[in-house]
């Protein structure tokens, strides 16, 4: 099989303009006869859903929140990024390009990357006209600041809660169509598989999460939004209720599953407190500008209060390995040296499985430096949320932080007008691979998010509304009571168990299994074992599970089943696909593939490809399809931060 | 599902009826500061405070003017908090096992209840003293010396009890209210809303105190 | 800091939007002072799950205090006792060994509870698909730094924006009011310039969609401002009657009434 990304050649500079002039359009007057099925209300989502909306089509939308405001996307921190030069600091859609590729360590398709770049002007305007309340300086203009060691300050912020404006932004938009009646929002509702009719999306089958109502909703096109997989670690800096059920169901339907192997790690969270961890919290990278990151030199020191430990008993191990960046490396790789810490003992903070999982962010010095006043005004919200979690306060006792998975930029597998191999089937948002390539710049999801969902999508959703017909189809249909039946099937089946273990159990050996081995660093031993160790544990799931009470009412455990169930098959095709990449690029790092200095070693020769996953069937293992990538533009180097 | 279009009317909406609650309130209130002013001039003697009553009633018009006004206040304040409360209540079927009140004050808890004592109040004080114009006690109210129906009313314990307690329920009513009206009516500014609320209480209270003063004042034979 | 405690737990249990419930009692042992309120709930459910019975239903998702999702009045106060915190932040530390916790769902009739402590809190969304919005077609906005805003101004409509529609206002009135909620959207809009032009239709519209929903008034008690995590301050409350006011002076087109949809 072969994939066709459908990107236009010629210059990059003008392809999205002209593979939008080459378009089809639906009569204004025809696009209330199409529907259009929208999973999804995040940034990705939500602002599809209202835009195809607005354009006068009618869309159904779905989310599992109770309300669509509450899509995940709303967690983001940091910023959003774009290519306004506001700042007049050399910027320009071109170097945002240029980053973002490189940045995702060539392993990105240029031409979606342009295009994000080119996007996310519009993006800007259109979230400042809806109200967004930006930061703004004295003179009444939008601000901007540096983000994960840009040189360039483009990224736009609303605060610490960035994601929330935008996601209320899109919210707002949404709300705005579901008055006018042009979208149907049902919330509280999962989709748990998507119907095919002559290997063409034509629907999706959701359980409603209130009265567990079965149902089938048909279309004339499928655009999912569900976001990403992060969860399948158990432990994340997702909502606890990501999942991905969604692309998960559609990949078994045929949908290639991309890069699953690509996966985030950010640097500064907080650490894990007990067995009992539910979740794990970020805080803003932007604590690295100002905290000093140590360990105790000695591992008898890691029990003592960080107090007692004298200057010269402390390991600055930042600083030392990377004179140049300290403290402020990137950060898959300040990432991995805390986890090098930890791993040789040095760790600090409570033993959780026998090990110290955690490593200073020290404020001392600059407390010294720039006077409580200071720092209190840069990370005050920071530290009090850090206090609020801990109960420790990072004026006086240095804060604790460690890494946790954060983003996944694998995904569904899409081409230029974002829509998978099965036809009638669109990804949006972080749920396609497209764009961050193996490792994300910090403040280019949300825009991604935005610029698929604002643009891209009613474009090339359109375009495909217009160039085909679609039979009408039933809800008698034999291929949609099939997928019905099914689902059905399937939930019963689970209920049917009646072992002893709690989904949650299981969810967390698994996340456990994948952390150890498919994390921050990977070995083809490590892999190899893993890929021993999930299908066993999925076999006792299948026969130990206990879930209570019934399908037809309110039931969060068989929620969490159902999610779980699908992170098993995930989980053992992202170990697959960790394996099978004998190279180490962005978050993707092999142990046997570094350099002297043990950075990661990308191998462009072999790897310069997309993997897309091919579902074979039950049982079989999925088959390898490959996109290769060629960079016309950006020449691929290797990074090196000493 | 939309209703006939018409455009939306005060009482049509909670913030609008709250708003009405607020002005006749505020209606009400200045009376009583009025009112308390006037009451004043007792202790500067009968023929004062008599030669007072008599050019009020050399006024009808003024008078009346006054009755309408704060009748119909008192009227649509009623009205208000009947529609109101009524609401509310419909708005927490179920209530909590355990509530705790991080804020609410004592009096603004209780306006529901010292409302309507100002009602009854209302309504004996102007039996009392306006019409019919009752004696409570063994005196005879004389429709015109005015001054001597004050001080015999206040003469009899019970009676002074009632103005005083009324009077104290009025002190809470507007410890709340004062402030609470003008929050309601938009006039509020972060800079200024301390003092804003010191102010209004202030008054509030100098209105309480005065009217207290005065069957006080009668039983202590301050005022004979 | 007590590291581990044991506690007593008074739980609303409610098979569904049409059972009567009743309050359960449950013990929680071994409970960690660095455990969250729902990490707590969680180890709850999972004995309770392995003893074969039904784990306590509650809302929650982001676990960070952001998506408003989770929310339950904690010995009566909504989102528990640490000031400015949602349900999903606080932590056990909170409270000490043998401590006694009622555990009771929102309480409004516009808030009708789903299960145990998960409520239908969609009235909210209604609120907002009445006016809570600026209408701009995508593609069709201005260049963004066009109009300047005044800092001032746009750093109080963010105070009023970082509202999570958790419903604790709600929750916490003694009317059972939202106008916390609806002004802080009303207040957020009409400080921005690009909201100027349906500012008038926006308040009534959204002021008539509350009532519809059946919350109460606001007698200016100050209970929501006081549990509101975000802190949003009661004086958006006096902005929103003041839209209003000028609001039902000014504007010529009509606004209807309207009845719960
Ligand atoms: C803590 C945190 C901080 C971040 N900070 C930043 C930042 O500063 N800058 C930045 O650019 N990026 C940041 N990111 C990344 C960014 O927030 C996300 O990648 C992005 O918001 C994803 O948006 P989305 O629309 O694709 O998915 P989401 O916002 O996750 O939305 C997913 C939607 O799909 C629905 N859904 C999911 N599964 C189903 C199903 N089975 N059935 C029905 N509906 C379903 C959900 O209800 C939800 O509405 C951060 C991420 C996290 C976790
Ligand atoms: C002496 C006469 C009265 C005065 C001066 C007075 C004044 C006020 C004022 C200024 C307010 C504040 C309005 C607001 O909160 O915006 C108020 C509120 C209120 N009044 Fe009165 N009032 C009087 C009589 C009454 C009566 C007779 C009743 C009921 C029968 C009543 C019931 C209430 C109630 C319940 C409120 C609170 C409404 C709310 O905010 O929930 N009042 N009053
Ligand atoms: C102790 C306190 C008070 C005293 C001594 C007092 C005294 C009087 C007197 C003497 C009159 C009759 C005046 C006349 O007939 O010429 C009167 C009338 C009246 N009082 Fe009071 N009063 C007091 C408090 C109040 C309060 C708190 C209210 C509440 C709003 C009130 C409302 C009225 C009204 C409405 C009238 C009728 C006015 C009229 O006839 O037009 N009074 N009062
Ligand atoms: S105003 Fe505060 S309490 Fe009310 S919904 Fe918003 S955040 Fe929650
Ligand atoms: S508590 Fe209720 S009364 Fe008003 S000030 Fe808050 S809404
Ligand atoms: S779970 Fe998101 S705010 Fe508590």
């Amino acid at each position: 099989m072969e994939l066709k990304s459908s990107a236009p050649s010629g210059p990059i500079e003008t392809r999205w303009t002209r593979h939008r002039f080459a378009m089809k359009l639906v009569n204004p007057a025809n696009r209330r006869k199409h529907k259009v099925i929208v999973v999804g209300s995040g940034l990705a989502g939500g602002a599809a859903a209202a835009t195809l909306g607005e354009q006068g089509y009618q869309v159904l939308c779905f989310c599992y929140q109770d309300s669509p405001r509450r899509a995940h996307s709303i967690a983001a921190q940091g910023g959003i990024n774009a290519a306004k030069n506001y700042q007049n600091d050399g910027d320009s859609v071109y170097r945002l390009f240029y980053d973002t590729v490189k940045g995702g360590d060539f392993r990105a398709r240029e031409s979606n990357v342009y295009r994000l770049a080119e996007l996310s002007v519009s993006i800007i305007d259109q979230c400042v006209a809806q109200g967004v309340p930006f930061a703004r300086e004295y003179g009444g203009l939008l601000d901007n600041r540096s983000f994960g060691g840009a040189q360039v300050s483009r990224t736009f912020y609303a605060r610490g809660q960035t994601g929330q404006q935008l996601l209320l932004g899109a919210y707002q938009a949404l709300a705005r169509q579901i008055e006018a009646g042009t979208v149907k929002m049902f919330p509280r509702t999962e989709m748990l598989d998507l119907i095919l009719v002559d290997g063409v999306a034509r629907g999706i089958v959701t359980r409603d999460m209130v009265s567990g109502k079965i149902e089938a909703h048909t279309a004339d096109v499928v655009v999912l939004a569900t976001g990403g997989y992060g969860n399948a670690f158990f432990l994340s800096t997702n909502a606890k209720g990501c999942n991905t059920t969604a692309t998960w169901r559609s990949h078994r339907r045929g949908a290639l599953f991309a890069n699953p192997c690509y996966t985030q790690i950010h640097p500064t969270c907080i650490p894990v407190s007990g067995d009992y961890q539910s979740k794990l919290t970020l805080m803003s990278e932007s604590l690295r500008n100002d905290g000093r990151v140590w360990v105790p030199k000695n591992q008898k020191d890691c029990g003592k209060n960080p107090k007692d430990i004298p200057e010269s008993d402390r390991d600055y191990y930042l600083e030392r390995i990377y004179p140049s960046f300290g403290n402020l490396v990137p950060r898959d790789i300040a990432s991995r040296r805390a986890k090098d810490m930890c791993d040789q003992g040095r760790g600090v903070g409570p033993e959780v499985g026998g090990v110290r999982r955690g490593v200073y962010l020290d404020f001392g010095d600059a407390i010294k430096r720039l006077g409580k006043k200071v720092v209190e005004e840069r990370y005050g919200n920071l530290f009090e949320m850090y206090e609020r979690i801990t109960g420790e306060d990072p004026n006086v006792t240095p804060m604790r932080i460690y890494p946790a998975i954060h983003y996944t930029m694998g995904g569904l597998w899409v081409d230029y007008n974002l829509m998978s191999n099965v036809t009638g089937l669109f990804v949006g948002g972080e749920a396609n691979f497209s764009d961050h390539g193996a490792n994300r710049l910090g403040a280019s999801a949300l825009m991604q998010g935005l610029s698929d969902g604002y643009f891209v999508l009613p474009a090339t959703v359109g375009n495909y509304l217009a160039s085909n017909k679609f039979p009408a189809v039933s809800d008698s249909h034999p291929e949609v009571k099939a997928a019905l039946k099914e689902v059905e099937a399937r939930i019963s089946g689970l209920l049917a168990i009646g072992g002893k273990r709690t989904p949650d159990s299981f969810h967390r050996e698994l996340g456990q299994l994948l952390w150890d081995n498919c994390g921050m660093s990977r070995t083809d031993a490590g892999l190899k074992s893993a890929l021993e160790k999930i299908p066993a544990l999925r076999e006792e799931f299948n026969r130990n599970l206990r879930i209570s009470g019934s399908g037809e009412e309110f039931n969060q455990t068989l929620e969490k089943a159902g999610r779980v169930q699908d992170f098993f098959e995930l989980g053992e095709l992202m170990c697959r696909d960790a394996l099978m990449r004998e190279e180490s690029c962005g978050g993707h790092f092999r142990e046997e593939h570094q350099t002297e200095e043990g950075e990661a070693k990308r191998d462009d020769e072999r790897f310069t490809f997309v993997a897309a996953w091919q579902w074979q069937g039950e049982g079989k293992p999925q088959a390898l399809q490959k996109e290769g990538l060629d960079f016309e533009y950006v020449k691929p180097a290797q990074r090196s931060y000493k | 599902m939309q209703t006939a279009q018409k455009t939306l009317g005060v009482f049509d909406t909670t913030v609008g009826k709250k708003i009405a609650l607020a002005v006749s309130g505020a209606i009400i209130f200045g009376f009583t500061i009025v009112h308390m002013l006037g009451n004043l001039q007792v202790y500067l003697g009968p023929e004062v405070f008599n030669h007072y009553a008599d050019t009020l009633k050399t006024m009808p018009a003024l008078v009346w003017a006054e009755r309408i006004v704060v009748g119909s206040s008192v009227i649509v304040h009623v009205a208000m908090m009947i529609s109101l409360y009524d609401r509310s209540l419909k708005a927490r079927p179920v209530g909590y096992q355990v509530k705790r009140s991080v804020a609410t004050t004592y009096a603004s808890a209780a306006m529901k209840y010292t409302g309507p004592l100002l009602l009854l109040y209302i309504v004996y004080h102007i039996a009392h003293f306006t019409f019919p114009g009752i004696s409570m006690g063994d005196y005879e109210h004389s429709p015109t010396d005015v001054y001597s129906n004050f001080v015999n009313g206040f003469s009899v314990p019970w009676v002074a009890v009632i103005y005083i307690f009324a009077n104290a329920m009025l002190g809470m009513h507007l410890y709340h209210g004062a402030t609470s009206m003008l929050q309601t009516l938009g006039l509020n500014h972060p800079q200024y809303n301390a003092l804003r609320g010191r102010l209004a209480t202030a008054v509030a209270m100098a209105v309480t105190l005065g009217n207290i003063s005065f069957p006080v004042s009668v039983l202590f034979g301050i005022i004979q | 800091m007590s590291d581990s405690m044991n506690l007593v737990l008074h739980v609303w249990r409610q098979r569904n939007r049409e059972a009567k419930g009743a309050f359960e009692r449950y013990e929680a042992k071994d409970i960690s002072s660095h455990m969250s309120f729902l990490e707590m709930l969680d180890v709850v459910n999972e004995k309770l799950l392995a003893d074969g019975k039904e784990p306590i239903a509650f809302d929650h998702d982001c676990r960070e205090g952001i998506c408003g999702m989770c929310g339950v009045v904690i010995n009566g106060v909504a989102h528990g006792p640490q000031a400015a915190t949602t349900t999903c932040q606080l932590h056990m530390r909170q409270f000490k060994n043998g401590d006694e916790i009622w555990i009771e769902p929102w309480r409004a009739s516009a808030f009708p509870v789903i299960r145990d402590l998960v409520v239908d809190r969609s009235a909210f969304d209604r609120v907002i698909q009445a006016g809570g919005y600026i209408s701009v077609r995508t593609g069709s906005a201005p260049e963004a730094n066009a109009t300047p805003v005044s800092k001032s101004d746009s750093d109080l409509a963010m105070d009023a924006a970082q509202c999570i529609g958790c419903g604790a206002c709600v929750a916490a009135c003694p009317n059972a009011s939202a106008s916390l909620f609806v002004s802080a959207k009303v207040g957020h809009l009409a400080l921005m310039p690009q909201g100027e032009p349906e500012r008038m239709d926006r308040v009534r519209k959204m002021v008539a969609q509350m009532d519809a929903e059946g919350f109460g008034h606001c007698s200016n008690h100050g209970e929501c401002e006081a549990v509101c995590p975000k802190g949003i301050s009661v004086n958006f409350i006096a902005r929103m009657n003041r839209e209003l006011v000028l609001a039902m002076a000014a504007s010529r087109d009509p606004v209807a009434p309207r009845t719960k949809d």
